[in-house]
């Protein structure tokens, strides 16, 4: 028999991209599949139940061979039963879930953090180290990444779907969402929230590197700036040490080591300070005083770009000592004051 | 074959019910099921109306606890004097539709026609203070939008005799979310002020059909159920006049 | 029980019948009489014809996003293009079709006879809905003919206030439009069910049907509301730029996400649960047995629609929801599933003991079990929180979804449209033709969407123009599907409108069911009822239709 060229073809293709399930490439994948699994049976059995009860009682009790209907009210004992069974099953399914989700939002404490900032219409990925890339991302196996993404115009969506994670990426608040990578190879990146003309073109790729590799590739790419340092240069040119001196008497709150750490508000509250909070800080003050500062700090708002405000934010983590500070106010000031001797060595 | 379903039933019988009344129509057994069905529909479409407000109240709520020294500082910006007589002139007007349901029912026409004009002047009253008071929302720039001008509540106008701010200054960057706050006032008084509206054109179609004598006969439905709708926008003003204007008002402030 | 007593009498009149001489099709002529009806009976043929024509322009909508989805590359049509396909093909289906299809339609029509009133409560506001439907019909429509929208059927905001250029505000104001002729039929129903209902016709005599309109009827009222005040916020917000949604301005785009599920997610339920309403009527009719369980059925639509209610937040499970928050509304996820699992069974059950026979309205009724089966259980997977990660915004949600609104409600649409076609019109449909659409309709629809599960989970996001090579050959598999759907859809219009005039003449009870729609005249008279019935009977009772037919022939014979 002869198969036409072109079915011959499709034939081919089918079979040799026949995947049904996509690759497992994080630490997280052999959990999801195995919950996908399990729903896939209660589906697979919940259809064939169904289907028997259907097609069993419509051959039995077709006109032909059953001419009279019996008339029969209900049973409670049976509704009780598909009542209770398809409850308990579902409940299984969302603990089950709820554990997963867990497991897929909160990220280990060690965790590599990697800031990625979406625009319409690419992924812009900023390594610590100063490595930037657009529709890439480079990362180690065997090490759990940490992903802080925000958006620069309206709702993305980062996900990743060999490593079965996905978060949407908001304006004007950081997501998070973690992995860790375990097979080195090409993934794709998909831009899952419609965001306009050209989302399907938000697409891009994980490159997962031995740990040897991504060193290789860390020192290749790097800028020679890392995002503390930019970030340094920020704090200082937006003129932020004026009033951050680091000082007791200074009219900001010093930030060394404050990232982290509790803060009690002017408002009574008090604050886990982490990447969120610093960067709301930076825009929103007002809603964010350190108790016992006047509310004078003026809004950023529109004033820093998005990778600005990551930069100061990965400064601030950074910033263990007050003696950095003082060093850039002394040489951003140095025309004015006689230079002071530093206490320490400059490291 | 036979349509009905008890074939032996006296066609004759319900004869009698129909047509008690020219209003009535044929679709209902009673005059007394046709009135409480407008009733029970009107009751409905006030649950619709209360969940259609609902969504505004929870955005407002969700912000202002958000943004609250913003939403008090502009909340201070409203006329308390104009938002209690509005308030004043609206429960008048509601007073005046209640007349009016009882004047129907006592099917005294004169009197109706009569509570039905007052109903409407004063909600004319209400929506002539509602646009001096946006007036002044325009002038000061305080209407959400390009044009909004936060610098009021940056830096308040001196007080002469105390030499202090008459507010309390927000900072820039909170000075920035009164805007939500006048976003959702306008959203919200606007809404109102449409439903006004619409009321005002259906009160001058049941005074038309008033005078005509249509209410004269013991057939007050439409009456009644307006004057549930009437009532209802009330009760949005009645909270809605705390919750924009008072927000920061309590004695010695 | 008596063996004989329930014997069915073989379609006792349908050999004899003739149209009756007056019905409500022939009671008025000419346009007006039509436009001005206060009829249900009309008003539901009027909404026959206008979402049957939206139903299609949807469809081709759908014909061309799969057309463009033969190939990876984005070569049919431009991006803008082929958004703005995908957006009205979302808007014109959900808010034009599904929400009034089975409703405004069938419900409109059928409603008022099963419960033995001569008409809704308020028949000018009935056929206001219509009028209200048709102006945001046209509206959607101008919005397409001036260049359409790309938003989505979701709105999301700021995409939708700050960064498209399309007719975002025209839509929605449609939308707003549509939405009060979907609230203004939920109140008419609710009023009629409670106080238009025959003597003796108590709420548990009601049929399911009526039960599950309801049901939907609540969802519509308070639903609605809320979606047209957030269309109200989105279009301010585009046109005055007020800062409610504006994250730039203090505004929560997430405001907008949680304001406009709160209704979408129960108008998921207000376009399946009348689905369900017309599966329990025709598998009961075809069975000649009483539902199963008919108390659990009937509480079953009432849960559904209850729970409905508190279940909006599972759309945003990705969207940095507070994490306790998302448990919570899994949870409720997974309590709305049992209701309909309930529904399934008893269905099934219904067929134990029945005396079964296969018209097509029973074929579509198989296909809406198999199939909302497939969708409920999918939905578990997306109510499942670590499972919603990997699958929402995929193709498997596109699937999921499908499965429920086109492989549930619109298999009960046509089973429904198929089932009280003699009663609308006096006319048989062609048995065997629309049997063999039924069954084309069912092997297309599992062609298109089974392979989009698929492909959802290897990860195929949704909307997506171009897609990886990879994922072609599933695609060609799901577009090969929906050529063949839409010859399964076609055909009904087809043949339905030739059996107008041609149709065999149906007689009052074609298929020897117990509702009060069908102990009169078909088409029926204008009122309805010549006098008011008296109800003595339960709701599927087939031994009081066997001992009233069986007199019937005595008298007659």
């Amino acid at each position: 028999m002869h198969i036409s060229p072109v079915l011959w073809q499709f034939l081919v293709k089918w079979l040799t991209n026949s995947a049904l399930f996509p690759r497992e490439a994080s630490t997280i994948a052999p959990y999801a599949d195995a919950l996908y699994f399990f729903l896939l049976l209660i589906t697979i059995a919940g259809l064939a139940l169904v289907g028997a009860l259907v097609f069993g009682f419509s051959i039995r009790y077709r006109k032909e061979r059953n001419p009279v209907a019996t008339q029969v009210e209900g049973s409670t004992l049976l509704e009780a039963t598909w009542t209770i069974i398809p409850l308990a099953l579902f409940l299984v399914c969302f603990v089950w879930g709820a554990l997963l989700y867990f497991r897929i939002y909160n990220p280990p404490t060690n965790a590599m953090n990697i800031y990625v900032v979406g625009k319409q219409w690419m992924w812009k990925a900023e390594h610590p180290g100063g490595q930037h890339e657009i529709n890439n991302l480079h990362v180690p196996t065997g090490r759990p990444i940490q992903l802080t993404m925000i958006s620069q115009d309206v709702f993305h969506s980062f996900s990743i779907p060999d490593f079965r994670v996905k978060r949407e990426v908001i304006p004007g608040r950081y997501s998070t969402v973690w992995f860790e990578a375990t097979t080195p190879g090409t993934y794709h990146i998909f831009c899952t929230q419609y965001c306009g003309t050209k989302h399907s073109g938000m697409i891009g790729e994980v490159t997962v590197l031995t740990p040897e590799d991504y060193k290789k590739w860390t020192e290749g790419s790097t800028s020679g700036m890392s995002l503390a340092q930019n970030g340094e240069r920020l704090f200082a040119s937006m003129g932020c040490n004026a009033c951050h001196t680091g000082d007791a008497a200074s009219r900001g709150p010093s930030l060394a080591g404050v990232y982290g750490s509790k803060l009690r508000l002017a408002s009574g509250s008090e604050v886990l300070v982490n990447e969120a909070y610093l960067r709301d800080a930076i825009l929103n003050p007002a809603q964010h005083i350190t108790a016992g500062y006047a509310p004078i700090m003026p809004t950023y708002q529109g004033q820093i770009s998005e990778e600005g405000l990551i930069d100061l934010v990965e400064y601030l983590k950074s910033l263990k000592t007050n003696y950095r500070v003082q060093q850039t106010l002394t040489t951003s000031e140095s025309n004015q004051a006689a230079p002071m001797t530093p206490g320490v060595v400059k490291p | 074959m036979d349509n009905t379903i008890v074939a032996t039933h006296d066609i004759h019988a319900e004869e009698h019910h129909h047509v008690s009344l020219p209003q009535h129509r044929h679709h209902f057994e009673t005059a007394e099921q046709q009135r409480e069905a407008g009733t029970f529909g009107m009751w409905l479409f006030l649950l619709t109306e209360i969940m259609f407000f609902g969504g505004l109240f929870f955005a407002y709520l969700l912000y202002r606890n958000w943004y609250n020294p913003a939403f008090v500082a502009a909340s201070n910006q409203l006329s308390i004097p104009l938002g209690t007589a509005n308030t004043a002139i609206l429960i008048t007007s509601g007073f005046f539709m209640a007349l009016g349901v009882w004047a129907a029912e006592v099917r005294k026409q004169g009197l109706l026609v009569l509570f039905l004009l007052l109903t409407t002047l004063f909600g004319f009253v209400f929506l002539g203070v509602k646009y001096v008071e946006y007036a002044e929302k325009f002038e000061k720039h305080h209407v959400p939008g390009a044009s909004f001008d936060i610098s009021e509540f940056v830096n308040p106008p001196i007080n002469q005799k105390t030499g202090k701010p008459i507010e309390e200054p927000l900072s820039p960057d909170m000075a920035r979310k009164t805007q939500v706050f006048f976003s959702l006032y306008f959203a919200m008084t606007g809404m109102h002020a449409l439903h006004m509206i619409i009321g005002i054109f259906l009160l001058g179609w049941l005074t038309w059909r008033a005078q005509r004598g249509d209410f004269s006969s013991g057939y007050v439905a439409p009456i009644e159920n307006f004057g549930l709708y009437w009532h209802f926008v009330d009760i949005v003003w009645i909270f809605l006049f705390p919750l924009l204007y008072l927000i920061n008002r309590h004695p010695g402030s | 029980m008596s063996t004989t007593s329930s014997t069915i009498v073989n379609l006792p009149d349908q050999r004899t019948a003739t149209l009756p001489k007056r019905n409500y099709l022939n009671a008025e002529d000419g346009l007006l009489s039509w436009l001005l009806t206060g009829d249900h009976k009309r008003i539901a043929m009027l909404y026959l014809i206008s979402i049957t024509f939206f139903f299609f322009i949807g469809g081709i909508f759908a014909g061309l996003i799969r057309l463009e989805l033969l190939t990876p590359q984005p070569d049919l049509v431009a991006s803008d293009t082929y958004n703005k396909l995908f957006s009205m093909h979302g808007i014109i289906m959900v808010f034009l079709f599904l929400v009034p299809s089975v409703p405004a339609t069938i419900g409109n029509f059928v409603i008022p006879i099963m419960i033995g009133a001569k008409d809704l409560a308020f028949p000018k506001i009935n056929l206001l809905s219509w009028y209200l439907y048709v102006v945001g019909g046209i509206m959607t429509l101008a919005a397409l003919v001036l260049g359409g929208v790309d938003t989505g059927w979701t709105f999301t905001t700021p995409l939708s206030t700050h960064y498209l250029n399309t007719h975002v505000v025209t839509t929605g104001l449609a939308i707003f439009v549509a939405g009060f002729s979907s609230i203004f039929t939920g109140l008419n129903f609710i009023v009629t069910i409670h106080r238009m209902r025959a003597p003796g016709m108590t709420w548990f005599r009601m049929p399911l049907f009526v039960w599950s309109h309801y049901a939907a009827s609540i969802l519509m009222v308070l639903g609605t509301p809320v979606l047209a005040i957030t269309l109200v916020l989105v279009v301010l917000e585009r046109t005055i730029h007020i800062g409610v949604f504006d994250p730039s301005l203090g505004g929560d785009p997430l405001l907008f996400q949680h304001l406009f599920w709160f209704y979408s997610h129960p108008a998921v339920y207000i376009m399946i649960l009348p689905g369900m309403g017309v599966i329990s009527e025709i598998i009961s009719t075809f069975s000649r047995k009483r539902v199963f369980g008919y108390t659990a059925v009937a509480f079953s639509s009432v849960a559904i629609a209850v729970f409905g209610f508190f279940v909006w937040e599972h759309h945003m499970f990705i969207m940095g929801v507070s994490n306790y928050s998302a448990l919570v509304f899994s949870l409720l996820t997974m309590l709305v599933a049992v209701p309909s699992a309930i529904k399934v069974f008893n269905w099934a059950f219904t067929l134990q003991k029945g005396s079964i026979t296969f018209e097509t309205p029973m074929l579509y009724a198989f296909a809406f079990i198999g199939l909302f089966t497939i969708g409920g259980l999918t939905g578990v997977f997306l109510g499942s929180l670590g499972m919603d990660i990997h699958l929402t915004e995929t193709y498997f949600i596109v699937a999921h979804f499908h499965y429920v609104m086109v492989g549930g409600m619109l298999m009960a649409f046509l089973g429904g449209v198929h089932f009280w076609w003699p009663k609308m019109t006096g006319r048989m449909y062609p048995e065997s033709i629309s049997k063999l659409s039924a069954v084309t309709s069912f092997i297309g629809f599992n062609l298109t969407f089974m392979p989009q599960f698929i492909l959802g989970y290897l990860g195929m996001p949704r909307r997506y123009h171009a897609y990886p090579a990879e994922y072609q050959v599933l695609n060609v598999l799901s577009t090969a599907g929906a050529t063949v759907l839409g010859i399964g859809f076609l055909m009904p219009l087809i043949y339905l409108t030739w059996s107008l005039k041609y149709g065999a003449i149906a007689g009052n009870n074609p298929w020897q069911a117990t509702g009060l729609e069908w102990q009169i005249q078909s088409p029926p008279l204008t009122e309805n009822f010549i006098e008011t019935p008296i109800v003595d009977y339960e709701a599927y009772d087939y031994e009081w239709l066997a001992h009233k037919t069986e007199q019937e022939v005595t008298t007659v014979g």
